[in-house]
């Protein structure tokens, strides 16, 4: 859209391969169809389950029994996620940016071959590529896993509901995804391999296990599913999950009515040409490496998004990549993308919120002796009167003692951590220090103000 | 030296507090006065002043409870199932926000015997300038001298003076926290942001509320919009509004009801209606009566009747000072009368030079929809610096949990004012939303470091918030283009 403003000939090719089970979605990728947006609209709906509790002790009265019905949420979400995906489509004509919902690859230099659903195919040259196919969820290679299992792709427009669900794995992805079914009142289980929330801080991840098994969701720890069978067939049916520990030889079973795995996103890289073209990719991981403009090495084939090798996965950042990136092109600006303190939230149950370095990553470059870590549990007010967990809520600023104390790490745990994260990450890109941090009067009673 | 106590704080609020406690922490011996004259209707309360007893904390907590009324009807879009009826009993909510208030009371009392700051529960007047004369509700009286004196009394409600049964008949928000009952129909004369913030909560828990104003709402606050899309929101909330009236007289009705008149200043016609409470919020006034400033010297806004002070906190006479909402030209906040508190505490005794920095200190106001801001309103940016120096970049936005709630976002708005000049600098930043202090508290930190706008558009959102939408103000004012935000 941005390049077709610079009144650039412009064409989207966009297709979504069916998911093992066969969904598929509209215009707007993953963050739109079974990302961002329907994850955030679940958390609510399962934060809402927390609002009807709450309120009894704020003197409302309804009866005691309260259920939810699947059903009802995923159709409100899936008619909002439509809308969306018109938008998007009237949005490119209005701009006129030709748009073909056909599946792209390359057969020569300059030249791209798309086949659509019916399998007719056409060929386009253009005088630049952009190449933004995002990921898809990766499955186990396990006998059962694509038959029986879901993934994220699938579970926003589940026709059913899930029941009693085992979540596999310890992405936030994973965790996210277990804390609102949890919520909604689903038996949940999480199975992890290793570690909670990888290239997260630590100290956080672990206090966010910490509350979601206080708040009733099942972890097993160590362990990964070797087989999925199924025991009955249903909407949902019974699966019967074999698992192994990773320290030893114990196997253990366990009945579910989902498999839900959630262990990793692939990038869609292999199946597109790119060979022809000779751009180069990553052989063990798929994504592709660029310049500091998202250049590849082949001159006219760019690329952004979460097919960039070392690069965050996230929407902002993609979309704030391909608009600069365009207006270098096209209307000759020079500003990069910067990809230093991004922030970013894991919308689990309790919500973390982070911009900058975790503790551990602080440690490993600067040295412990030259870091100072301040930290603080904090009681939300509006939890007081429901009586809701004490000092689970924490927030901690990671300060450089060499440079000013100037805040290189931002961590908070608690309601509305993006809300309160924002602000914070643009304070952080004007180089704020400890000093102007305890200089700036707080808001009252807010969480922010810790 | 000869005075029994280092530092002396009359007044046990939130300034007083915090600056006692961090005057114990250099080993001082402190002591604190407080004390609460009973409000007209007879309500008294413990320690922690107004914030916690009056104030922020109960505001806040009834906020919440409206805000989980419109919770519970969000809900059932999102799957929920509730049988109706749906109802709010007011006693359980009060009761359980006294009781909070009530343990938070206790927890000021632990904390001073904790660092060992001795506790009068006293009502102070001066005797000399380092005399304190303190005296119980029995009436039994005790000297107190000390070598600092730090006045922290506050302020309480005003009531008007030239309606007839005004004080006799209504309540203010001393009381509003503490009824036992529900208010009722309630009728709210005069708009500052505690009358909106009390009607807002009050409509949100099911109560036939009426806001009565004269002229414009939120005195003091950004006028071009932020003010009246925030009353705009209300009266889509189901407030009520009579505006351009003013009550004339209250009268009490023999059902116990009360009978108001009033002005409408349009019409120019006389109009009347009965309600069950009338809850005034005109303004609060300083509390010095009884403190026999004249005694020592101490100077006072003619106009105002507050404190004044310099930039260290210092009134006219040595060794006295005063902090919070009983001082000239300062916010009415807890956040500043504690900072304020703590660094008085940290220069006298401390070693330290550091001076209270009271330019852009943030706020909210808490409507049933939220207003944040920090810095300078666009009124006063264009006073100050003239609108052609000066860019507004604006946007409404639907927040995203909005959407399936089917919720009317019309009046979610944001708007950044800024210097035209090169750097660009942030001038002002106001955002009405769900969550309006969590989002404007972090942007505040930002503008304290000197923000600009590059700088804001240079960091990247955390998406789906509300607070993203700041980092990505493009349109502007002045180009007349359509600020609403469509889609991803």
């Amino acid at each position: 859209q941005e390049a077709a403003k610079y009144e650039k000939k412009v064409m989207v090719l966009d297709f979504v391969t069916p998911t093992p089970r066969g969904n598929s979605w509209g215009l707007g990728g993953t963050c739109v169809n079974v990302g961002c947006i329907p994850k955030k609209l679940m958390h609510q709906a399962a934060l809402l389950g927390q609002a009807l509790q709450d309120s009894r002790k704020f003197g409302w009265q309804f009866t005691e029994e309260v259920k939810h019905n699947w059903m009802t949420m995923t159709e409100s979400i899936q008619n909002y996620i439509g809308s969306l995906n018109w938008g998007y489509r009237v949005a490119l004509r209005d701009t006129k940016v030709t748009y073909e919902n056909a599946y792209g690859e390359f057969v020569g230099p300059h030249t791209i071959k798309t086949t659509n659903k019916r399998g007719i195919e056409k060929l386009y040259t253009a005088e630049r590529f952009l190449i933004a196919t995002g990921e898809r969820p990766r499955y186990l290679g396990i006998p059962g896993d694509k038959e029986y299992c879901i993934s994220s792709d699938d579970l926003f427009s589940l026709p059913y509901c899930p029941g009693k669900t085992l979540v596999v794995g310890a992405s936030y992805v994973a965790l996210e995804c277990a804390g609102f079914l949890a919520g909604l009142g689903l038996d949940v289980t999480v199975m992890v391999r290793s570690i909670l929330l990888r290239g997260f801080d630590q100290d956080m991840a672990n206090k966010i296990g910490e509350y979601m098994e206080e708040h009733g969701v099942n972890f097993i720890r160590e362990f990964v599913p070797i087989k999925v069978e199924q025991i009955e067939e249903g909407t949902p049916g019974i699966l019967k999950v074999t698992a192994k520990s990773t320290t030893g030889n114990q196997i253990i079973e366990g009945e579910y009515n989902t498999v839900l795995l959630a262990i990793g996103r692939d990038p869609c890289t292999r199946k597109i040409g790119l060979d022809k073209v000779g751009v180069n990719i990553n052989e063990k991981t798929g994504k592709i490496p660029v310049n500091d403009e998202e250049q590849t090495n082949v001159p006219y084939i760019y690329a952004v998004g979460d097919i960039l090798q070392d690069k965050l996965e996230l929407t902002p950042v993609a979309i704030q990549a391909g608009r600069l990136l365009v207006r270098r092109l096209y209307a000759g600006a020079t500003t990069k993308c910067d990809y230093v303190n991004v922030p970013t939230t894991v919308f689990t149950p309790l919500e973390y919120g982070a911009c900058g370095y975790s503790e551990e990553t602080a440690v490993e470059k600067f040295g412990e002796e030259n870091i100072e870590v301040y930290h603080n549990h904090f009681w939300p007010l509006e939890w007081t009167v429901p009586s809701r967990d004490n000092n689970k809520c924490y927030a901690k600023i990671i300060c450089n003692i060499q440079d000013n104390e100037r805040v290189i790490g931002f961590h908070v745990l608690g309601p509305n951590a993006g809300e309160v994260t924002q602000g914070f990450a643009a304070a952080i890109k004007c180089g704020m220090t400890k000093e102007q941090l305890d200089s700036t009067v707080g808001i009252h009673p807010v969480c922010a103000e810790v | 030296g000869k005075n029994e106590y280092d530092l002396l704080v009359i007044g046990g609020g939130s300034g007083g507090l915090a600056c006692a406690k961090e005057a114990a922490q250099f080993g001082r011996k402190v002591a604190v006065l407080d004390y609460v004259e009973p409000s007209p209707q007879g309500t008294t309360w413990g320690l922690g002043g107004t914030c916690v007893n009056v104030g922020c904390i109960p505001k806040k907590l009834m906020h919440q409870a409206a805000l989980l009324g419109s919770a519970l009807k969000d809900a059932q879009h999102y799957g929920w199932k509730i049988s109706q009826p749906v109802h709010h009993t007011w006693s359980v909510m009060a009761q359980a926000v006294q009781n909070y208030v009530k343990s938070l009371n206790w927890g000021h009392r632990v904390q001073l015997q904790d660092k060992k700051v001795k506790y009068f529960n006293m009502k102070g007047s001066f005797s000399d300038p380092h005399t304190v004369r303190g005296l119980t509700k029995a009436g039994k009286e005790t000297i107190v001298t000390a070598d600092n004196i730090v006045i922290a009394t506050g302020g309480r409600p005003k009531y008007p003076t030239n309606i007839a049964g005004a004080l006799e008949y209504g309540i203010t928000s001393d009381d509003l926290f503490w009824l036992k009952e529900s208010p009722g129909k309630t009728l709210t004369p005069f708009v500052f942001n505690v009358s909106l913030e009390c009607a807002g909560f009050l409509t949100g828990i099911g109560l036939d509320t009426t806001v009565m104003m004269r002229s414009i709402p939120l005195r003091g606050f950004d006028q071009a919009q932020m003010a009246s899309l925030v009353t705009e929101h209300m009266e889509s909330y189901g407030t009520k509004f009579l505006k351009r009236c003013f009550p004339t007289k209250v009268e009490k009705l023999k059902s116990n009801r009360l009978q108001v008149t009033w002005k409408n200043t349009d019409l120019n016609t006389e109009e009347t209606d009965s309600f069950d409470t009338v809850m005034w919020a005109v303004g609060r006034a300083p509390d010095t009566k009884s403190l026999n400033l004249e005694a020592v010297g101490v100077k006072t806004n003619a106009e105002t009747g507050k404190i004044v002070v310099d930039a260290s906190e210092a009134t006219s006479v040595p060794h006295i000072y005063a902090v919070g909402d009983i001082t000239e030209g300062r916010p009415e906040l807890t956040p500043t009368a504690i900072a304020a508190g703590k660094l008085l505490a940290q220069r006298l005794f401390g070693q330290s030079s550091e001076l209270m920095d009271y330019d852009n200190v943030p706020t909210t106001v808490f409507t049933p929809l939220e207003y944040g801001c920090v810095g300078l309103s666009e009124e006063a940016a264009v006073q100050c610096h003239g609108s052609d120096n000066i860019e507004v970049y604006h946007a409404y936005y639907k927040p995203l949990e909005f959407t399936v709630a089917e919720r009317d976002a019309t009046q979610c708005y944001m708007k950044m004012v800024c210097l035209r000049e090169r750097e660009q600098r942030i001038l002002g930043l106001h955002f009405i939303g769900p969550n309006a202090g969590e989002v404007i508290q972090g942007f505040a930190l930002g503008i304290k470091c000197g923000a600009t706008y590059p700088q804001l558009m240079k960091t990247i959102g955390i998406h789906p918030t509300c607070a993203e939408e700041v980092t990505k103000l493009h349109i502007t004012k002045r180009s007349g283009l359509d600020a609403t935000v469509t889609g991803c």
